[in-house]
This record gives C-alpha cells, sequence and structure tokens, in this order.
C-alpha cells in the first residue's frame, strides 16, 4: 500500500499529463501483480465493493473519533476518506506492510454486518497517507486526472506494445488484468477474446486539407454533431463505449435494451428532438443525458436517444475490419434494417456529383445536427486511430463574431502565471456588453503574452482569480454553432468558441451586437 | 484574589488590561500596547508605547516603521517585565517566531498567560516554548481540529531535498511566509546538510538579514533578481507565497512549486493553491501540541482564540475542563500558518 500511497499523492499534485503518465508508467514496471492491476483499476475508477460505503466509514469513525470533532473536521476538510485518514488514531506500532491485494479482497470479501469491523482493521496496519489510499479504493472518488485512456496509454508505454492492442484487450480483461500484464511482459501470447463484449479503437479522420478529392475514391457523409460511439454485442451482453473507450451503457439502457445482434457498429449517438420535428436535435440536448448514472423515465421520454450508424466492424463472428469500406458499407446496408428503426437509423451518402456539387451542399446544409461532411476512402480498411489520406473530416467553416474582452483568468499548469481564459461579450439593444462565451486557445505565445499584458495594464477590479479590464479590446472569436442558453444573460452559448484574431484596430463600439448572432442560432 | 473578569476583559480588537489602561496585540492603534510577537494580526503602528521583546521590536521597526529606540517604546528580554496599574507583566518564550512571547500577567494573586502564537516542536531560529503556570490561559486555536498533526519537521525536509535531487534541470520554489517561516526552512535545510546557497525573493531579503543580526546563521543567501536562470536549475528558492504563481516566477528554470504551510495536511487546500509539492512545516502548534499544552498548563480556565476555537473548546468539554471562546477580529492571517 505504501507504493500506491505514495503514487495517488504524486498524482494529486502533478498537473501535466505527461509527468501523470512518468509516474504510472513507473509504477507499473516495479510493481508486481496484482497489486498494480487493482491500483490501475482503482485510479480509473473500475472498482466498486457494494458493502463499504461513506455511510459505513462514518459509522465506524463514530467508534473512534468524538461524533462533533468528526463533524467540524468533516466539514473543514470537505471529504470523508480524507477525513477519516487524518483523524483515525496512528496504531502503537509498525505493522507487517499490507499489500493493494490483500485490501482488495477483504474489501471485496465484506458483507454489510462486518464491513466496518473489516475496515477497521485494515486501517489499523496503515499510516494517515495509506489510510487515505485505502479509503478511496474502497469508496472510490480519487480524482487524480487518471483517465481510462491515460492508464492504456501508460500501460502500452511501459511494456512497450500497441497502444491500440491495449486499447482492445482492456476493457475484454477484468481487473486485476492478470492476462494483461503476462502479455505485456511477453510472457504470454496476446489473449483471446472470443465472446467477449470488447472495445475495438477507432479510426480517425485528419482535417481535409486539401483543395479537393475525387469522388471516385472517396465517399461522402454528412459529419453528425453527436457522439461518436461503438455498440459491442458478445458473449450474450451489448456494451456502448465513446471515443476514449469509456464504457458509457449506463447512461443509455433503452439503446442497449434495443441493440440486440450478434454485431459491433460504429456511429453517431443523438438525441431527437420536438423542435427539429423528430429529426436529430442539436449536441445541447444530448448533453442532457450524458455522464448520468441513473436515468429517469422523464429523461428517456423528453430527450430520446438514437445511433445514426456508419460502419459496421463485425457481423455474426465475422470481423470485417479488413474489409474495404464499399464492401463493409454494402454489409451495413444490409445489416441495419435487422436493427430496431425506432433507435437506429443509416447514415445515408451524400450522393454529390462532384465535388464541387458537395462543397455547395456543405455550405447550404442548415441541420442543426450536421456538423460538416466526412470523406472516406472507399477502398480502406478500418483502421485504428488517424491514418494520412483515409478518412477526412472537412467541418463547416466556422462561424465568427467580434466580441470584447471583459473578463481574463489565470490558466492552469504551465499556463498559471498568464491570465489565458477570457470571457468576452457582445452588445445589447440598450448599449450594455453582455458576455456570450468564454475561450482560452486559438492565439500564438507571442499573442498570450500580449493579452496577460493588456489584462494586467488594464486591470479594473479584481474578485479572486479573477479580472475585470477595461472594456476596450475586440477580439475575434471563431465558434463551430450558437445555441440559445438560459445559463447566460445573453441568452446565448458558443460551442468551441477561441480566439481567432486580435483585433488592435477595431474600436470596442464597433464590436458585433447580441441580435447579430441571435441570427446564427441553430 | 481577584476576579479575572473585573480586569480583563477581551475585545474583538485585542484583550483590555484594565487596572494598567494597556492593550494585548490590539488590532486598532491604542495609547499601549504589549506585542506577542511581529506578525502583522498581532503587531501593527500606529500605538502611543510599545512594549515587546527587543526582537519583536526591531521587527516591528523593520516591517511598519516603528521606532524601536524611542524612549516610549520598551524592549524586554525573557523573563523579565514590567509593572503598570498594580499588574506585573512579564515575556517568557513562545516557540513561534524570534522574538515570540506569552505575556504573563499577575495581579492580586491571578496569574494570566496570554500565548498569542506558540508551537512545541524544536525551531532554530527561536527559543522553545516554556510552560508558565497560571489560572487563566488565552491560548491560539489555528489548528484546532484533530485533523491538524504535523509530521516530524525532518522528514518534511527530507521531502523538499529529495524533490530537489529528483529533477536537477528543475528549481523547487517554496512558498514561505516572510517573517519566521522562511527563516526557519532555510535553518532546517542548513541543519540537513545543505550547503548550497539559497535562493531568496526580495521581499524576503531584509528579515533574513534581521534573523542573522540576532545570531540564527542561515548560510549564503542570494537574490533571485540577481542571479542567472540556469545558476538555480537544482536548487532551492524562497518565496512569499503571493508570488509563487505570479509573473515574478518565469524567472526561474521550470519551478516544482512547493509550499510550507501547516494548511498542506489537507491536500484540496493544496491543491487550491496549484502546489505540486506540500510541505506540512507550520509555526504553530498542532492539535496534539494545543490539547498538550494545556494539559501541561494546567490552568483552571482556558480561553481560546485565534483559529478552529469550536474544536478546542469540544476537547475542553470532553476532558471536563472548563473554557470559552474569544472572538477576536482580524485574527485570520492563513499565510504565516
Ligand atoms: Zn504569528
Ligand atoms: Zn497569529
Amino acid at each position: 500500500m505504501k507504493r500506491f500511497a505514495a503514487l495517488i499523492d504524486r498524482l494529486i499534485y502533478t498537473r501535466s499529463r505527461n509527468s501523470k503518465l512518468a509516474l504510472i508508467v513507473d509504477y507499473l514496471r516495479h510493481t508486481p501483480d496484482p497489486d498494480r492491476g487493482w491500483a490501475i483499476a482503482a485510479l480509473t475508477e473500475s472498482l466498486d465493493f457494494p458493502a463499504v460505503k461513506a455511510g459505513t466509514v462514518r459509522r465506524l469513525l463514530a467508534t473512534r473519533v468524538d461524533e462533533e470533532l468528526f463533524r467540524l473536521s468533516r466539514h473543514f476538510v470537505g471529504d470523508t476518506a480524507e477525513t477519516a485518514a487524518l483523524l483515525w488514531p496512528d496504531a502503537p506500532r509498525a505493522k507487517a506492510e499490507l499489500s493493494v491485494s490483500a485490501a482488495v479482497d477483504a474489501l471485496a470479501a465484506a458483507s454489510r454486518s462486518d464491513a466496518p469491523a473489516i475496515v477497521a482493521s485494515l486501517l489499523d496496519r496503515l499510516d494517515a497517507d495509506g489510510r487515505y489510499a485505502l479509503l478511496k479504493l474502497a469508496l472510490g472518488g480519487m480524482r487524480v486526472g487518471v483517465s481510462a485512456r491515460l492508464a492504456k496509454q501508460a500501460f502500452a508505454q511501459a511494456f512497450d506494445v500497441p497502444v491500440d492492442d491495449v486499447e482492445e484487450l482492456w476493457h475484454a480483461i477484468p481487473p486485476p488484468y492478470a492476462p494483461l500484464f503476462a502479455w505485456g511482459e511477453g510472457r504470454t501470447e496476446r489473449p483471446d477474446l472470443k465472446d467477449v463484449a470488447f472495445f475495438r479503437p477507432f479510426m480517425l479522420a485528419h482535417p481535409l486539407e486539401e483543395e479537393s478529392v475525387d469522388l471516385a475514391d472517396y465517399a461522402a457523409e454528412w459529419k453528425w454533431d453527436g457522439i461518436r460511439v461503438q455498440i459491442v454485442h458478445g458473449g450474450g451482453e451489448t456494451r456502448i463505449y465513446s471515443r476514449g473507450g469509456e464504457e458509457i451503457s449506463g447512461a443509455f439502457p433503452e439503446l442497449v435494451a434495443a441493440f440486440d445482434q450478434d454485431a459491433v457498429i460504429d456511429g453517431e449517438l443523438l438525441v431527437r428532438g420536438e423542435v427539429q420535428g423528430g429529426e436529430a436535435a442539436s449536441f445541447n440536448a444530448l448533453q442532457q443525458r450524458l455522464g448520468r448514472k441513473v436515468v429517469s423515465k422523464k429523461m428517456l421520454a423528453d430527450y430520446p436517444a438514437f445511433v445514426r450508424v456508419y460502419d459496421l466492424l463485425a457481423v455474426d463472428d465475422d470481423d470485417l475490419r479488413g474489409q474495404p469500406w464499399t464492401e463493409r458499407r454494402r454489409q451495413l446496408e444490409a445489416f441495419v434494417p435487422r436493427l430496431a428503426a425506432s433507435h437506429f437509423d443509416l447514415s445515408q451518402v451524400i450522393d454529390a456529383t462532384d465535388f464541387d456539387d458537395l462543397a455547395e451542399r456543405r455550405a447550404g446544409a442548415r441541420d442543426a445536427a450536421i456538423e460538416g461532411v466526412m470523406l472516406k476512402r472507399r477502398d480502406a480498411p478500418y483502421v485504428a486511430g488517424r491514418r494520412a489520406g483515409l478518412w477526412y473530416k472537412w467541418k463547416r467553416d466556422p462561424l465568427t463574431a467580434d466580441c470584447v474582452m471583459m473578463y481574463a483568468q489565470r490558466g492552469n499548469g504551465r499556463r498559471a502565471s498568464f491570465y489565458s481564459d477570457y470571457t468576452f461579450g457582445c452588445w445589447s439593444e440598450a448599449g450594455e456588453l453582455l458576455p456570450v462565451g468564454k475561450a482560452y486557445s486559438g492565439f500564438t505565445d507571442e499573442e498570450l503574452k500580449w493579452l496577460d499584458k493588456f489584462v494586467r495594464d488594464n486591470t479594473l477590479n479584481r474578485f479572486g482569480p479573477v479580472r475585470e479590464v477595461e472594456k476596450s479590446l475586440v477580439l475575434e472569436v471563431a465558434f463551430d454553432s450558437i445555441h440559445s442558453s438560459k445559463r447566460h444573460k445573453s441568452g446565448l452559448a458558443m460551442r468551441f468558441p477561441r480566439i481567432s484574431r486580435i483585433r488592435r484596430d477595431k474600436p470596442a463600439e464597433e464590436a458585433d451586437r447580441i441580435a447579430t448572432l441571435q441570427a446564427m442560432v441553430t | 484574589m481577584a476576579k479575572a473578569k473585573t480586569w480583563i476583559e477581551p475585545h474583538s480588537s485585542g484583550i483590555y488590561v484594565k487596572p494598567a489602561d494597556l492593550w494585548i496585540d490590539p488590532s486598532r492603534p491604542v495609547e499601549r500596547a504589549a506585542v506577542t510577537h511581529g506578525h502583522a494580526d498581532h503587531a501593527r503602528s500606529g500605538h502611543g508605547a510599545v512594549f515587546a521583546t527587543p526582537e519583536t521590536l526591531a521587527i516591528m521597526a523593520l516591517r511598519y516603521g516603528v521606532d524601536a529606540e524611542a524612549s516610549h517604546n520598551q524592549a524586554f528580554v525573557y523573563g523579565d517585565g514590567f509593572e503598570r496599574g498594580g499588574v506585573r507583566f512579564s515575556f517568557h518564550p513562545a516557540g513561534h517566531v524570534l522574538g515570540s512571547a506569552q505575556i504573563l500577567m499577575e495581579y492580586r494573586g491571578e496569574r494570566i498567560v496570554v500565548t498569542g502564537d506558540y508551537k512545541r516542536r524544536a525551531d532554530p531560529t527561536c527559543a522553545p516554548f516554556e510552560v508558565v503556570p497560571c489560572d487563566i490561559f488565552v491560548t491560539e486555536a489555528t489548528f484546532g481540529l484533530p485533523v491538524f498533526r504535523h509530521p516530524p519537521t525532518g522528514y518534511e525536509i527530507a521531502k523538499l531535498i529529495g524533490a530537489v535531487r529528483a529533477e536537477p534541470d528543475r528549481s523547487v520554489l517554496v512558498g514561505a511566509y516572510a517573517l519566521g517561516k522562511a527563516q526557519r526552512v532555510i535553518a532546517e535545510l542548513r541543519g540537513a546538510g545543505w550547503d548550497a546557497p539559497i535562493y531568496i525573493h526580495g521581499a524576503l531579503e531584509k528579515m533574513c538579514q534581521l534573523y542573522a543580526v540576532h545570531g540564527v546563521d542561515l548560510g549564503e543567501l542570494r537574490l533571485v533578481s540577481e542571479t542567472d536562470k540556469a545558476e538555480m536549475a537544482g536548487q532551492i528558492v524562497l518565496a512569499p507565497p503571493s508570488a509563487l504563481n505570479d509573473r515574478w516566477s518565469r524567472r526561474l528554470p521550470d519551478p516544482v512549486t512547493a509550499m510550507a504551510s501547516g494548511w498542506m495536511r489537507v491536500r484540496q487546500r493544496a491543491r487550491q493553491r496549484m502546489v505540486e509539492l506540500p510541505l506540512v512545516i507550520s509555526d504553530h502548534a498542532d492539535w496534539d501540541e494545543l490539547t498538550t499544552t494545556i494539559s501541561e498548563v494546567n490552568p483552571k480556565e482556558s480561553w481560546i482564540t485565534h483559529g478552529s476555537e469550536d474544536g478546542l473548546l469540544r476537547w475542553c468539554e470532553l476532558h471536563q475542563r472548563k473554557a470559552r471562546a474569544l472572538h477576536l477580529v482580524g485574527r485570520d492571517l492563513e499565510e504565516e500558518a
């Protein structure tokens, strides 16, 4: 537990992604099985001990520490696990080291009735840092900024194996991942994944930079503004994975229930919108459904989800990924009718006559759920990651608006000493500046230095980390789309806003009006 | 025996000693002030006459322009004191920072001790806390919750040295309060064998010099402003906490941000401060020190101020000790903890 506790401690305070990666790589290389497997599962929130909950820990603490002192301490610290770790009395003398796996075994074996005694005996064997690690492992909520994606990258880097393989195997093997480590260290063959609903790494697209492509070589489809998902049915169960290979089945139970075919599909998860007369709604609507553990009936009714399918990776035990797009498309078109039409439809190929025709249709697309166009090489197999020349995304030209900087805030990590997050606004009819968005990208290092100096030299007020600035600087802001939002006083919310230009030449009075932005709302 | 309540009055702005017409650590200018130590929440400018230890007077001269030589201000070494209005005042080491004192008052057979801020563990930069028996013990409670148990100082210093050695291309920038904490961290580093020059922010320079004049050896210190960036790789740099994420830190080679404070015990607190290397080093008593001190002093009554009063009050209740909380204002100087 000492090494694990030290790892968590370092991860909590380390802000850079690369440093986090290096810490995990080192841990995986130098920690034996099964501890390292349990540790990585704990970091990625993949463990659950139903008998051990925050209430168990609170009740247990009441037997060792005065309740009032616990309440005051908990209030100050703000976290039950940390409060308990700090308050638990140190054991009179050092005990033998407690391994992560011994702790996991004990917690897993606990029942509701003996959980307090089991947790107590574990806490008695640890120091304050160890107790914190144990309680976080038991209760979850680690909050150390380690995603499943980062963990998989660390694994690939630690054992010098392709990250695509790790992606595939990861979800197929339960913690503590012993066969995965055995393979990583070259002790065994790659584990066999038959009969498991495992995740296949996505094929990704490059932004289109060419002037044009020949539509004889490339098929065109709409690019939808939802979230990319993979639905896998295997070994009798259905799982939904999002981009990073995170499982999101829990948030979309109706799709899990409706997908009853032995197949693996790639598609866009969308929500049907009332306004669009049952067509796909904007990303905003979809956000209501994301990140929810429990989905209410009302949610299901108000924001019905469906998947617009655009690729078929496997069907009836046949892996199609080696086949060209044309063949996969043929099989996909034959396959989609096997799915419930209420929850699945086929993403149509755009039948443009040539590239100019396609460009025209792209420019004219007004559907809220359309983000642009995808171009897919007809003879290309389905390969993991971003490969040159196979898939392109050709987004609609970003919208822009001239806005006035209103507030600035310091950034994180490397940017901690710079004011790098800007809130900007546009003019209301009444001549008042109302915030319309916030951006922290799009500028060069040189421009950042200039902006930082502007903020410092033009500060009107300070509110904690935020500075209000003189309303004199015009920023040209680019964004993908703009929506109505009750959250902002302006009634507007931008999607992916970034600073495209600093308009030192433009007087603030000439920045855009709210009404101009309202006209761009989709 | 006199009844304390008849001759000593706690006010939100300080403690008033009636027969002597004198205030202890007042937060507003008064005619006569006895001052426990030089931190801004205890010492301030504008008093008619100041009674304090020579070191505290020197610190007040440096920080607030108080004229330490003026005849109306009086300095007393530890153990020494004065009498006024029938009250005998004396100064006793508090172990908090250079010159910090507990003030003992004796009046008609009753003894009251005001601790100011204090700690019990060893500190190479100041005299150790002395247990002074009394009837009423007015104690601070900055860390008056049982979650605060400071680890051994040597352990934290080793952590700091380990971090510098682990990344020789980077400097470690330690945020440390300019009076007391900074000098203590430096002295502890020297004690642990760190002989290299230690680099400091300009705001620390004068106080370090003052410590040196008072016999605290801090070894070689260099100003960051007069040093090449490259020279500070693999070295320790000290700055006041406010400079940690400031533009100033861009002069350092890829600094690891550390902070020396008792608050660093709590992870979320450390994260909020954007700290990468929290060092739990405090000049205030932790929970065990606070409760042990009350037991050792064993007063008839404890008055608790300056921090988590509720926690310590609860402890007194559980141990059947008479106690009350004083609610003094302007005593929330988080940075120095
Ligand atoms: Zn103090
Ligand atoms: Zn204080």
